[in-house]
């Protein structure tokens, strides 16, 4: 089956389900997306504040990494993206797990999407690129466009601190669904964000990206990574 | 067994996981099984025993903590450089099973910053009898259990006990405090396992490990048979 995308072309729905399935071997399951930092600090104690601190999550970092993947499928510079999410990203340890998520991805990506660009990708950048710009460019090499890389970007954005509290606070998992399908409306809102900024910035340079930002979020991060005794990596 | 052929073959296609492999890369070896069965101490004692001749590194998937890394470096059984700990987000399992990438990142590091390796061990966080290990992971899985936590263990069965290429019932040292019928525990395993091999170790003494070692060894010479 086929969606119609901006540009009047099409891409293929089954093709977006594999990127965007939970279980596409990246490595996310490692990582709460800041749950368990927030979780520990009282900031998520049940499904209400899940739900706020996913919204926060979503409309801040998440649209800025939204707007990268879309940027990264649509052929903007790799390593120049690179740098714009290094500038938007002030905490080391969140950099350091945005590369480490990008090479998990893309060894996940050429293995699924054989792609001599992904394949130069590996070998020029060894240590990584960030995780969305890995996204876009695995989504063009499954003959993806920009709207969709964003919308599984802007989906792992809410799915990752919300399948963390699953496992961390308990939280009913029939509310969690409740929460993501409530979410869906600002996801597609964001996504939509996203794939206009990254048009502006094939337009304009890359610094017409947006910037907004949760410190709260890098702050924690900064804390968590000095944890002895953690269940996720981040 | 399965995967000693995949190096005999072209890969189909360069980008996934095995194909990335060289034809050098280190034969890796799985351990899995209950938390506390005494798998960090096997492997520690391999270490011990096979790092005369062989260049040895461990990966190990804690639950919460780097504890096994911790113990296993100040244990000195190798250098730091060549343990690594992997993060496994509350899920061992998913780890070693469904989403590898960690674990093979942390195995291709290894790889490239210490030179070549021959062995490589993977000991898997604590999990249920269903964990096993991915094929993409390792070449040879070892399943550790004890007679301790109930010497029914391998009637019950589940994948580890019964497909396990290695299936280790650990700390015999404590069967007669416990109580543990080892006769029944083997012909149990027997009839889960057919012909694949059974082990029962005691760390508890200095050769303990000897019988393992040497099993080892052997996957490492059947692996060199099939490369050449
Ligand atoms: N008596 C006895 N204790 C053992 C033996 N093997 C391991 N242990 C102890 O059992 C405990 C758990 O072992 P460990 O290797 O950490 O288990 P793991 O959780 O499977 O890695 C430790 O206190 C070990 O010293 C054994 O053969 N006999
Ligand atoms: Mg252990």
């Amino acid at each position: 089956m086929l969606t119609n995308t901006a540009a009047g072309t099409s891409s293929s729905k089954a093709m977006l389900l594999v990127l965007a399935d939970g279980r596409f071997p990246s490595g996310n399951h490692a990582h709460s997306g800041g749950a368990e930092a927030a979780v520990h600090l009282g900031q998520i104690t049940n499904a209400n504040s899940l739900e706020s601190f996913c919204r926060a999550r979503l409309n801040t970092t998440g649209l800025v990494m939204t707007a990268v993947a879309a940027a990264a499928a649509s052929g903007i510079d790799a390593l120049l993206l690179d740098d714009a999410v290094d500038a938007r990203t002030p905490s080391p340890s969140l950099r350091a797990t945005g590369r480490k998520l990008g090479r998990q991805l893309l060894r996940a990506a050429r293995a699924t999407w054989p792609d001599t660009s992904l394949d130069r990708l590996a070998t020029e950048r060894p240590h990584g690129l960030h995780q969305p710009i890995v996204l876009g460019l695995a989504a063009a090499a499954a003959g993806l466009h920009r709207e969709d890389a964003a919308a599984v970007s802007a989906y792992e954005t809410v799915n990752s601190p919300i399948s963390a509290a699953i496992r961390l606070l308990g939280i009913d998992p029939f509310e969690a669904s409740g929460i993501l399908a409530r979410l869906a409306p600002e996801l597609d809102a964001v996504t939509a964000r996203a794939v206009e900024s990254s048009e502006r910035a094939e337009r304009h340079g890359i610094t017409a990206l947006p910037r907004t930002a949760t410190p709260l979020l890098e702050i924690n991060a900064e804390w968590h990574a000095t944890w002895q005794r953690r269940l996720f990596a981040s | 067994m399965h995967l000693y052929h995949e190096h005999a073959t072209p890969p189909p296609h360069a980008g996934s996981p095995k194909h990335t492999r060289g034809r050098h890369s280190a034969l890796r070896i799985g351990l899995g099984g209950p938390v506390g069965s005494g798998k960090t101490a096997t492997v520690a004692a391999l270490c011990r025993s096979l790092n005369e001749d062989l260049d040895l590194a461990v990966v190990t998937n804690d639950i919460y903590t780097r504890e096994d890394a911790e113990f296993l470096i100040q244990e000195a059984v190798l250098p730091p450089e060549r343990i690594t700990a992997v993060e496994t987000g509350a899920c061992p399992h998913t780890a070693i099973r469904d989403d590898i990438s960690a674990n093979l990142e942390a195995i291709e590091t290894l790889e490239n910053s210490g030179g070549p390796l021959d062995l490589i061990l993977v000991e898997s966080g604590g999990d249920n009898l269903t964990a096993t290990f991915s094929q993409g992971l390792v070449d040879a899985q070892i399943f550790v259990i004890d007679v301790a936590a109930g010497d029914d263990i391998p009637r019950k069965g589940g994948p580890g006990v019964t497909t396990a290429d290695l299936l280790v019932i650990n700390k015999i040292d404590l069967a007669r405090y416990v109580g543990s019928d080892l006769e029944a525990m083997a012909n149990d395993a027997k009839a889960q396992r057919g012909e694949l091999p059974v082990m029962f170790t005691s760390l508890a003494r200095t050769d303990g490990i000897d019988e393992v070692a040497q099993w080892a060894r052997q996957q490492l010479h059947l692996r060199s048979r099939h490369t050449v």
